[in-house]
């Protein structure tokens, strides 16, 4: 009898966990990302010859808890049409009983990569895309529960996908009756069962207070606010230039209690836009002087206009003198 | 408000200021009156027409050409009844034409085009 080295051994257990994706149209090119419920794959689809990123469970004798969240979490995505939500085009379940979904391969980079060289204007117009794909999503019911920057990604043209939707929590069923119907209904057991009174889900520094504290039923569309505010604060740690209102903006959407927060991911987007206009922002009342200087920066070019032709003036006043 | 609008009031307030400089000489201090009702008329003119223009062309530099275009003839103009101060007439009034060129085209309420 031989015995198998380590490596060997450890190769066998690779092959054998490795998904079979053969009964499918689905021929895996390499592994891209691995998470504790799944790993995703970049996979060729054989019937209309494109890449696409396919997530599968990452082991076949799972409990039927993180099958439902899988299938969930793919029904959650096909349902939220929006082109800041990546795209679901398949799902389904391997011989061996592991689910899986294919989506749209995005290539690109996660909001942090993606933040270090880029300046604080495109930084904000890049939050502004992530909360108006948020807003989408809680008009649909739907609360992410897991915004970080690393479940964000800017595509190569610019386009913002907000990703990872596994552990997202339906909220307002009543919305949509199909909405409703499909998903809320068929999966209230799997969703009660993941979302149990003093069950911490999230990422630990942008997890809102009542979510930290495992209220799972107080968790509501201001909880993915206070989650976009510390992706905000993120994204100006580093920014000088980050005025006092985009830190108010901050603030007020990061506020303990959820009621001093935004009410809304839209309020919070129109702050945003507010402030890549220069105008005021809801959260901040400014002063004389700040009012005045962020005229001034505003309409630079009409400032220097207006002074150049006061020098004029006075260079004629003192030059035409008898 | 309109750009046709923004023009006048920009127009009016600048023509008016570039008349009250002829303060500061002495030899035509006694005509004040006349020069800024003169100006402001002038700098009304300028800016109906550049407001105009900006109602019906959006292009920040064709604008802003128009606009130094209007206001240096303007000024050409009462240079040219002044006989003399070409330069000291036809520059700032180029540069008035230039404010409010920019001006309309970058301010001032679009109209909504009728379906």
């Amino acid at each position: 009898m031989r015995w198998l080295s380590d490596d060997k051994l450890n190769r066998l257990r690779a092959v054998v966990n490795d998904p079979d994706f053969s009964s499918t149209k689905y021929t895996i090119v390499k592994e891209l990302a691995r998470g504790g419920m799944g790993t995703v794959y970049l996979a060729e689809d054989r019937e209309l010859d494109r890449r696409v990123a396919v997530k599968v469970l990452n082991t076949p004798d799972v409990n039927d808890d993180l099958k439902n969240r899988m299938a969930r979490e793919a029904q959650i995505i096909a349902r939220l049409e929006h082109p800041g939500i990546v795209p679901v085009h398949d799902a389904g379940t391997l011989p061996d009983g592991r689910v899986f979904y294919a989506m749209k391969l995005v290539v690109g980079s996660r909001l942090d990569e993606y933040a270090a060289g880029a300046s604080l204007r495109d930084r904000l117009r890049k939050f502004q895309a992530v909360c108006d794909a948020v807003a989408f999503a809680h008009a649909h019911g739907v609360i992410h529960r897991d915004l970080k920057p690393q479940n964000i990604m800017i595509g190569s043209f610019g386009e913002v996908l907000v990703l990872d939707w596994g552990v997202a929590k339906i909220v307002q069923p009543q919305i949509d009756a199909d909405f409703r119907r499909s998903i809320c209904e068929n999966l209230r057991q799997s969703a009660a069962e993941q979302t149990m009174e003093g069950t911490v889900i999230g990422t630990r520094h942008y997890m809102s207070p009542e979510q930290a504290r495992g209220e799972i039923d107080q968790l509501d569309e201001r909880s993915d606010i206070y989650a976009l505010g510390a992706v905000l604060y993120f994204l100006l740690t580093d920014q000088a230039k980050a005025g006092k209102a985009a830190k108010a903006v901050c603030s007020k959407a990061m506020a303990d209690a959820k009621e001093n927060r935004y009410s809304s991911a839209s309020e919070l987007s129109a702050d945003i836009g507010r402030l890549l206009d220069a105008e005021p922002v809801s959260a901040y009342r400014e002063n004389v002087f700040e009012k005045a200087s962020r005229w001034v920066s505003k309409n630079r070019f009409l400032v220097l206009l207006v002074l150049a032709y006061l020098l004029m003036r006075i260079f004629f006043i003192f030059t035409t003198r008898p | 408000m309109s750009k046709p609008l923004l023009g006048i009031v920009l127009g009016a307030i600048l023509g008016a200021f570039d008349g009250l400089t002829a303060w500061f000489t002495p030899a035509v201090r006694d005509q004040l009156g006349g020069i800024v009702v003169g100006s402001t008329i002038k700098g009304i003119i300028a800016g109906v027409a550049i407001g105009f223009f900006a109602k019906k062309f959006h292009s920040l530099p064709i604008g802003i050409l128009f606009g130094v275009l209007v206001g240096a003839f303007l000024a050409w103009l009462v240079a040219l009844m002044q006989g003399g101060y070409y330069l000291q007439i036809i520059l700032p009034g180029a540069l008035v034409g230039l404010i409010v060129g920019f001006a309309t085209q970058k301010y001032g309420r679009i109209p909504a085009t009728a379906n």
